[in-house]
This record gives structure tokens, sequence and C-alpha cells, in this order.
């Protein structure tokens, strides 16, 4: 069984107990444990149900790497599922719950899978669901998602109530990994007094090393790192972060890390995880390496561990997973796990060893004198036992297994087939790898790193994750990593002496025995969390998928949340063998950020809640929105759609507003319409190029309408040009488009006619602006008094300034919805007043604000066409029958040459047109006018579309404008338009699209 | 500005909040855009004079109490002053660029304004934009125009403990929020203070 030793255990503090829950059952821990080990203590060793067979799994490794142990977090809002319990950290009531298995942990009916695995081979799904097609969607895909899969997600309607943030940091050297290799290359730079970063995933620092043993400089590693750590924090320029996973390394000397910040204490304040975003002139990866499994049958029962996994919960939590522990490896570290073990007073019944060595190395010596049977030559035939280990069965292991040596009872296995560097950061930005024959492990190939913007390399790595694994290798390639960084010659400061045993080299074993038959790699893992054997792997290569890529996708090998940690190598080296390929020839998969899974939480940082997008407010806002405004965004900012009252509904609402308006008076906040200044000796030049109208002869005191277009002749925005003086035009854009607008024009200033004396000033939020429109218009303004709004002096498309009711303002009297109407810039921080205003000033003339849609209505009802109604990208002037608006006179003007195109030109192209409905219902928004057949695709055959569609109170009846082909050639014809099934239609006949005030008598009162 | 008019309203009515470090909206200031070429003599002129004060250099903000030149751009300068100040000085502004290609226009409406006061400003800051907020990254006096997360904003830092921001008026409401939470309680992150 697996318990807490009676003494041991570097990181916990055993005077403080932490309580907690597994599946509802109370355990206790200690404050230092993580979930893995406090689990193990309580003898918890199967911890969850495998994806596709629902095999029993315990915990194979102590930390990121970790396939197995991924439970579920705390509950309700604050459900998290796949969690790793080697990585989470036990605090008083932590809640967690096992995976993937029904009814229980204990007894899962899914298990059944797994008699049938030898039906359940790779590619399965895909050859046998296929048919009949309609059973995918309906019946197995919901079957198969039933009994495979993880965690099961939140729920929809939970809300995350924690914050998360960002943070960015510029240093010169971001060094990822606190162990040996990182410490020491962190204090070397760091003593030239450059910005460095140094993050460490974990909670402690110092890696392994005071794990795995030896001396620097005759001290204990721990007692070098607790130096290490001392000369760091003495130094102002380096900042140090754990619980800081570097996440994702990118272009340019970007990279992302997370760092969970409360995680461990739930209740404290502050945000739960911070995404950091650096950038580093130099990254240096120091971050280690990770012992890869061996693939025996039955490598996945629970007892089964890496055999330095093992040591690090006995040495760093005084937890034994068990009291009988065989271990089997092809090198020589996995020895170290045997003499901790024995010398914290446990069985150690024998060590198996593939390798025969021709004489013992040192470790092998150490482990012999202390009285441990080491098999050379030996391997696991399988394991013994149902839901944990109970024995090995032993066999020869050059041969094909079968043939069980020996039975050894156990209720704990080691294993280790050697170590990969962790190369994943190297790898993210374009960083390639090189094969180690001597080491058998892909490792950095420091002549191909990832280069930056002159070519440099701007990641380097160092110790274990540059395959250096003894102690003294690790300090002398930090020596030299340092030296390399800041370019001092590396023998100024020798590495430290470190003494540790030499060890013999590993023999490469990606099979257990090495000629296992079919029953054996059938039940031999490789990806414990996607269930994959090496029997999938093999399978995948004859049936064709010879790259890795191709192999990867085809057996979900290393596709689980882990991204392969433990599987990615033994997988290709089996591929390999069955491909009859070199490894290295086969290559590796692509490592992808991030490292391990960061929160949703931590990447969307502030953009969430209130935070989640920026909303643009204009002055008029909060008295909007305490007057039933129901929004609608247009661009970022929100206006209102309408302004309900008590017992209306949204249609209520808009008719009320549209026949106030037309009977009375209505107020609009136009505060959101575009407003550029235009200025220099120039800028009446420009404006004729960025107009298809003339804007040069507009005279100070007028306004102008103009149409703005692309330089393939769209029509991109229009608005109305007053201008203001000699040299200086005021250019109204449509709401959503001003900041685009501004960018077109400081482009064709910047870009194309630098020499032009033309300036642009973004003036939109500098002025609140109120519509006043309908009959009563002049009345109101008349009532506020202070300007002469007379037709005499205030003509229609006249401008005035000077202050009304006290408040200095301008007055453009233009229309957008056919009435007497006055647009009102005011400085915005007097535009609430002069609204307040306005509504009080008298109540006898009607005066009632309307919102975006009365607008619509109205300006439809004008047939005036709306930039993205009427527009769509395609659309050019003449389609809206705007010929009026393009000036035969200019030599040139954006979009003219592209106008002329034949298929600009064409007469058939679809036209604007008014449409009314024959029976006076509302046309459906972009329904398509049908004809008799199809097309060439088998579509229906379509010849003009709606564009806009309202019911009109004015007239009381749906009026709708489109584009039509031939359009205004067919005044008076019915034509069919198609309702969303596709197959009814509604009749409309073609009229001018002017459906109200043809001769417009009523705006020029 | 005649004198019937009540002042003018700010998009936030003067909002505050004291976490990590105190966070105020401003009092209204006269904001003047002023784009031209610098080098001119008018055109320097017409800022150091309406102000008294210095040319910056580029990124450069040269200030003395609500007064202020901005360098925005490399043709374009940022005026503060008092806001019933802003008329006058448009006015002497247009005085000293007469005959001169410029072009000076009043955003004091345009734009809100917040004060940061407190020891870990560069930290709150540093969360919400991509800027190096490190003391050599901007120095005090150094004028940033960068984004606070989704939105463009100016800042720069009048000593270690005070700095202003300056953003559209429009979002005046998502900064402060974006402010409190990067300044709430328990979020310090002591990455510039060392």
């Amino acid at each position: 069984m697996s318990t807490r030793l009676a003494t041991g255990g570097r990181l916990i503090d055993r005077t403080t107990p932490r309580h907690f829950t597994f599946n509802g059952k109370r355990l206790t821990g200690y404050a230092g444990d993580t979930l893995a080990s406090a689990l193990l203590a309580n003898d918890q060793m199967l911890v969850g149900r495998s994806f596709k067979y629902h095999r029993p799994r315990g915990i194979v490794a102590s930390g990121a790497e970790e396939p197995n142990a991924l439970v579920g977090l705390g509950r309700g809002d604050r459900f998290e599922p796949n969690q790793r319990a080697t990585t989470t950290e036990v605090f008083d009531g932590l809640e967690a719950t096992s995976q993937n298995h029904w009814p229980s942990l204990n007894f899962d009916i899914g298990a059944i899978n797994a008699r049938f695995a030898s039906f359940l081979p790779a590619g399965f799904y895909y050859k046998t669901f296929t048919w009949p097609r309609s059973f995918w969607k309906h019946l197995y895909e919901p079957i198969i998602r039933k009994s495979a899969g993880l965690g099961r997600a939140p729920d929809p309607e939970a809300r995350d109530p924690d914050s998360y943030e960002h943070f960015h940091a510029h240093v010169d050297v971001l060094i990822i990994g606190g162990g040996i290799a990182g410490m020491e290359t962190a204090k070397r730079i760091g003593e030239t007094g450059v910005r460095v970063l140094l993050i460490e995933q974990d909670v402690d620092w110092g890696g392994r090393a005071p794990v795995d043993g030896g001396e620097i400089g005759d001290q204990p590693p721990e007692d070098y790192i607790g130096g290490l750590l001392a000369s760091l924090n003495a130094m102002d320029n380096v900042s140090l972060r754990t619980r800081c996973m570097g996440a994702g390394v990118y272009d340019h000397g970007y990279a992302l890390a997370y760092e969970r910040l409360t995680d461990h204490t739930p209740a404290a304040k502050g945000p739960r995880h911070r995404l950091w975003r650096i950038r580093a002139a130099q990254i240096i990866t120091a971050t280690g390496a990770l012992e890869r499994p061996l693939a025996f049958a039955g490598n996945d029962l629970p007892g089964v561990m890496l055999a330095s996994a093992l040591r690090d919960y006995v040495v760093n939590w005084g937890v034994s997973p068990g009291d009988r522990t065989v271990i089997v490896t092809n090198n020589d570290d996995a020895y170290r796990s045997a003499l901790i073990l024995r010398r914290a007073g446990l069985a150690v019944p024998a060590i198996v060893d593939a390798r025969v060595l021709p004489q013992d190395s040192p470790l092998m010596a150490e482990a012999r004198a202390l009285g441990i049977r080491i098999l050379q030559g030996h391997a696991i035939d399988h394991v013994i036992g149902q839901k944990r280990v109970t024995g090995v069965a032993l066999c020869a292991h050059a041969g094909a297994g079968g043939a069980v040596i020996d039975e050894i009872a156990c209720d704990a296995v080691a294993m280790s087939g050697g170590w990969s560097p962790v190369v994943h950061l190297w790898s993210h930005c374009g960083g390639k790898l090189c094969w180690d024959e001597t080491r058998a492990m892909f490792r950095p190939d420091h002549n191909r790193p990832p280069t930056g913007d002159k070519g440099q390399a701007f990641v380097t790595t160092t110790g274990a994750a540059n395959g250096m694994f003894t102690l003294q290798e690790v300090l002398d390639d930090a020596v030299a990593t340092a030296a390399q960084i800041t370019k001092t010659p590396p023998m100024t400061s020798a590495a430290p002496q470190a003494q540790a045993q030499e060890e013999a080299p590993l023999a490469p074993v990606w099979m257990m025995p090495q000629g296992a038959g079919v029953h054996h790699r059938a039940k031999a893992w490789l990806d414990f969390q996607n269930d994959v054997k090496v029997s999938d792997v093999q399978l995948a290569a004859r049936e064709g998928f010879e790259s890795v890529e191709h192999a990867k996708r085809y057996t979900t090998l290393g596709m689980a949340t882990d991204q392969g940690k433990l599987s990615n190598i033994n997988g290709l080296a089996i591929l390999s063998g069955a491909l009859g390929a070199d490894i290295p020839d086969v290559g590796t998969t692509t490592f992808r950020p991030p490292y391990t899974p960061i929160s949703m939480g931590a990447i969307a940082g502030p953009g969430r809640g209130d935070t989640f997008q920026p909303i643009r407010r204009t002055p008029i806002h909060d008295w909007l929105a305490a007057n039933g405004a129901e929004w609608e965004p247009v661009g970022q900012w929100r206006r209102p759609y309408c302004l309900k009252r008590p017992g209306e509904t949204t249609h209520d609402a808009v008719t009320r507003e549209v026949t106030n308006t037309r009977k009375n008076v209505g107020l609009l906040d136009a505060s959101t319409l575009g407003k550029l200044i235009v200025k220099g000796p120039d800028a009446g030049r420009f404006l004729d190029m960025l107009y298809t109208n003339m804007m040069s002869t507009l005279k100070p005191g007028r306004c102008r309408y103009g149409l703005m277009c692309n330089e393939n002749g769209f029509l991109m925005d229009d608005g109305v040009v007053a201008r203001l003086d000699a040299d200086t035009y005021l250019c109204h854009t449509t709401s959503g488009g001003a900041d685009h607008i501004h960018a077109h024009m400081e482009d064709w200033l910047q870009c194309e006619w630098w020499d032009w004396q033309v300036y642009v000033a973004n003036v939109t939020e500098q002025y609140g602006q109120i519509a006043v429109v309908g009959p009563n218009a002049r009345k109101l303004l008349e009532a506020v008094g202070g300007l002469d709004v007379s037709r005499e002096t205030l003509p229609f498309m006249g401008w005035v300034e000077g202050a009304l009711g006290g408040i200095p303002v301008r007055i453009f009297r233009i229309s957008f919805s056919g009435e007497l109407s006055f647009e009102i810039p005011v400085k915005a921080g007097y535009a609430r007043h002069l609204w307040d205003h306005l509504l009080s000033a008298c109540r006898d003339f009607g005066v009632m604000p309307y919102g975006t849609e009365a607008l619509h209505v109205m300006r439809a009802e004008k047939g005036f066409i709306m930039i993205g109604d009427e527009t769509d990208g395609t659309v050019i002037p003449q389609d809206l029958g705007m010929d009026w608006a393009i000036s035969k006179k200019k030599t040139d003007y954006l979009g003219k040459r592209a106008q002329a195109r034949p298929d600009m030109a064409r007469p058939d192209r679809w036209k604007l047109v008014g449409l009314e409905t024959c029976d006076g219902a509302v046309l459906p928004d972009g329904a398509y006018a049908v004809a008799e057949g199809r097309n060439a695709n088998g579509q229906r055959k379509v010849f003009g579309r709606v564009t806009s569609t309202y019911y009109s109170p004015t007239l009381g009846r749906g009026i709708a404008m489109g584009l039509v082909q031939n359009g205004p050639d067919r005044l008076g014809e019915v034509i069919h338009f198609a309702k969303s099934d596709g197959v009814t239609t509604i009749e409309a006949r073609i009229v001018d699209p002017v459906f109200y005030d043809k001769d417009g008598e009523k705006q020029n009162v | 500005m005649s004198e019937t008019q009540a002042t003018p309203a700010m998009a936030l009515g003067g909002a505050a909040f004291n976490g990590l470090i105190s966070i105020r909206e401003a009092a209204p200031q006269a904001m003047i855009a002023l784009r031209g070429d610098l080098a001119s003599i008018e055109v320097k002129n017409a800022a150091t004079g309406v102000t008294g004060l210095d040319m910056p250099g580029p990124r450069g903000a040269n200030w003395v109490g609500d007064r202020a030149i901005l360098w925005m751009s490399p043709d374009e300068l940022l005026i503060l002053c008092p806001y019933d100040e802003a008329d006058s000085a448009l006015a002497g502004m247009a005085g000293c660029l007469d005959g001169r290609h410029a072009l000076v226009t009043d955003m004091s409406d345009a734009r809100s304004s917040f004060d940061l006061r407190g020891a870990g400003l560069r930290d709150v800051l540093a969360k919400l934009t991509p800027a190096d907020m490190s003391r050599t990254g901007l120095p005090v006096g150094e004028l940033r125009r960068s984004r606070l997360a989704q939105t463009p904003a100016a800042f720069w830092l009048k000593s270690e403990t005070s700095a202003q921001i300056i953003c559209f008026r429009s979002v005046a409401q998502y900064v402060f929020d974006l402010l409190k939470t990067a300044a709430q309680p328990g979020s310090a992150v002591a990455f510039f203070d060392r």
C-alpha cells in the first residue's frame, strides 16, 4: 500500500494538516503536499479511468507531465475539469473528484470496453461508424462521446467569480526554469547588471537536484540552491517568480508565462492567475528533462510509476508509493530510486535492468552493496494485478515474452526508459532538434536556433533541457551559457566542482521485451491519457501513416491534455521501428504552446465583465439609459434603438417616435456622427480626390452631401461636408466610419500625397451633437433662443454659429429625415446641458427624443441610402442611382478609374429601387428576388435583393429598398421575393425609392 | 464661454478609487492639438508662448502646474492649460501661426483624464499597457502614446508616484473600470519597485 512514512519529506510541514475531499471522502494531508502526494499518503492509488477503455489508472509522475491523475476541482462556479493532481497544492477545503467513470471510480461499466480492446484499435471509429452516414451524427457520435472523454465541461450557466490579469514585462534576459541550471545562469548574467526575469513553475526552487543528490563545492545541492537564491534575491536587477510557468515562446522575443497566484489560497484577495506577456531580448530555456516510461505489458496499472517520481514522493513529501518496489530500467539513474527507497527502509526486491554491463557501474555497485538483487538482461513480461500492482512476471529482454522466468510480488513498479530534454519552449518558435545517439534523445540543435529580426538566435538553452544531465555538466553548461549571453570569456569564473556518481550509458529500450509479441504489444501503453498502445502505432504504420504527424492524428498519440509529454519519443521510436527508418528521419511532431494548459481566464485577463470591451458612451448616454433606451451596438458605441415607455413594445415605441417627429419635433442624440477637420492650402484639392463630387467649390457657410469610394470604386462612406473657412472643411462621416475614414485620409496624405499641405484632426468626441427634427423644430430653437434660425438667415444646407440658450453651438440645417431639421454640435461637456434645455424649453411643441430605428424608418421613407444597408462593399454609387453625386468635371477622384471597368459600367447591374408589397406586409430583410430555373450550381436563380425594409408608420404599410437587375427600368413591375424557407414567396411592386414628400417641401420650410 | 453657463460636465463626474494606488478623474482641462512643422519658429512660439514652457524633445512632456506641452508625434503637440483659457489660447496660437500651414484644434472636451498617485503605479499601468513601464523604458517626464487594454491612451509620469492618463471621453468608464481592476487590493506585482 502507499502510505506516509514516519519521517522525511523536505517540502511538507507535518505540524500543519490540510483537510480535503476526494470523491466526497474526507482525507488529510500536510501543508506542502500536492494533491497527488496527499492521495498517495492516504493509499488512494486509483485516481481515474482511462479515456477509451476506462482502465483503472494511478499516479505516474510527480510534476507537469502527469497524464493520469486528472481531477475535477471545486464545484459550481469554481468547478474546473482536468486539473493535474501532481501540480495542485493541497489546501483546506479542497474538493477533488475523479473523472471519466460511471457509476463509480471502483466499479466502472465502461471498463467493458477493455474486454473488447482488440475491436477498438487505432482508426476504429473512422472505419466502423461510416455507414449509414446519418447514424454518425445521431447515434454513433453521442454514444462514443458518452463513453470516451476526460473531465466534464463546467455548467454553461456557471460564471467564474475570480479575477485574472495580464502583466507586461520588458527584460533583457528571460530565464525559464528555476533549477540549478536556470539559477546559476541567472546569477552569472545578473551580476553584469542587465534586467533578468527568472521564472519557475513549481513552488520551490532548485528543480530535481535536492532529490537526486550529489555535492556542489562541498555542499549538498539544497544548501547550494539556498546560496544561489540568496544572491539572486540580493540583486535589484533580477526578478524571481515561482508558480510561474513559461507557457510559450513567440516571434520577436515575445513569451507568455502563467503565474498561479491564489490557487493554493482560494480565500486570498486579488487575481487568481496572472498572464505575463514578456518581451525579452534573450530567452534561455532551462526547463530540465522528463523521464520516459518503458513500454511493457500492463505498464498502465496503478502502482507503476516513473522511477524519478517515486523517489520524489519519498524525499519531497515523505510518501512511500509501495512497500515493495521493483525497479525496471535501461539506465543508471533509476538506481538512485532503489538507493533512496532502501535508505527509507522500504523493500526493493529486484532491479530489472534490460542492459548487460561488462562491469558494475558505481551506482550499480552501491545498490548491490545494499543487498539489492540486480537482474541484468531482464525485462518485465507483464505486470500482475487488477486495479493495482500485486507483482511482476519477468522474462529475458532479448525474447518475445511469454516465457516467464520469475514472478516477484510487489505493490509498486518504478520504471525508467531514460530522459528526454524538455525542448518544447526551444521548439515553439522554430528551434530545431538533433538526435543524440548516445543518450537516445532529441536535444536542441544550437546551429538551428529560433531567430529574431536580424537572424540572431533569441532563444538558447541550458542544463538538462540542453541534454546535460550530470551535476557537473549542468553547472558547466550554465557557466558557458551565461558567458555566451553576457559575451564574457567563459573561463573568467569557473563552474563549481560537483560530485556525483559516474553513470554507465543507457541502452535504448522502446519496447519490453525487445521482441514483444502481439499480446504483449497490445497491453503496452505509450500514451496513457489517450489509451494508445504499441500495437496501435504499429498498425498505423502498416496502414500507411508514415508521417509522424499523420500517425499522431490517426492514433491520437500525444493529442491529449498532456500533449504527449511522456509518450512522444517512445511513440515515434516505435513508429520508426515499424517503418524501418531512423528515429531522426521520422522526426517529432510539432511542439505548440502552451507547455501545459493555462486557464481561459488568464488568457482573457481584463477582457471580461465591465471591461470585456470598450463601450463608447456619448455625453447623453446616462439620460438615455435612464429613459428606457433599448441599446444597439453601432461600432463600439451604444445607441438607443428606441426609448421605450412603460408598457410599450419596441414596435409601439418606434411608431410613436416616428409619428411624433413627423407631426411635432423629435430629438436625436447624433453625437456618434464622425467629425473630421480637414485644413490646409490643399484641403479642397484633397477632398475633391476623396469625394466623388466637387467639394472645393463649396462656399464658406454652406454644406454639401458627398460620397466617398475606395480605390476599387466601391462606396465606403457618405456624409455632409461643411466649409468652415477658406482652407478648413468639416467632414461628417458615418458613426461607424469615423476612425476608418480618418485613417483612410492619413493613409493617402502620408503615403501618396505627402507633399500636399493638409492636416486632418478627428474631432468626433469634442462635440456632442443633437438633431432637432420636425415641423416644430424651428419654434423649439426660437424658444430656447439666442440664434436666428429663420429660413432667410439659415437656409437649407447652410450653417451658423452662436450661442443657443447661452451655450456656444454651431447649427447645421441638414436633414436625414425629410423634415425641417437642425443638427447642433456642442462641446461634449455641455451637450447634456443643451439636451436638458431643449427638452424643457416648451412643452407645447411635443418635443420627444427618438432612437436609431426611427431614424432608419424616416430615412427609408425618404429613400435615403444607409452605408452598410444599401452598400456592402460591392456597390458603387451608380448602382444607387447617385450619378448626380459624381462629378463629370473632375479629371480624377478615388474610384473613378475602377468605376469605368466593364463590370462596373455594364447596364444590367442590380440597381436601387423602392419596393412595396402588394398586401402591405413587411418584406424580410435580405430576401432575394427569385426567377424561374436554377443556375449551374443548382441554386435558384435570383435577380435582386432587399437592402432595407421597415414598417412605415407614416404610410401605414411595409416599405423597402432593394437592388434589382435593371430595376429603375422596371417601375410598376411585380416581382417575387423568397421567404426564409426558400420556397414561398411574397409579391412586391417596384416603385420609386422616395416614398414620402417626393418634392422635398417639408425640409425646405 | 458665456457667463450664464454651468461648468462642463465631466464624463464620470469626478470618479475616484483607492486601491494599490489612488485613481481620480481629473478636472476638465484645456487640451489643444497643434499640428505643424515642429521645427518652425511660428509653431514653437505658438506652443511656448501660450504655456510659458520650453519645447519638449521627441516623446517629451514639459509641464508646470496645469500647463504642459506634450510631444505627440513628429508633427503634433498637445497643449494643456486651464479649461477656461481654451478660447484665448486658441486665439493666441492662431495669431502666432498666421500665414503658416498648421492646424490648431480644441480637444478639451474630447478627452478624459485620470490622475494616478502611489508607489505602485508602474505596476498598475504595466497590467494594461504593452509599453515598457520600467524606469528606463519610461522615465519621468516622457510621454507614451500606447493603449490601455483595448483602447488608445497617452500617459506620463510626473514623478515616481504620480502619473496622468489621457484617453477618449467616450471610453472614460471603460478606462476607469480597467484601472480599478488593475489596482485591486491583493494584486500587487512588485516588479518595478525592486
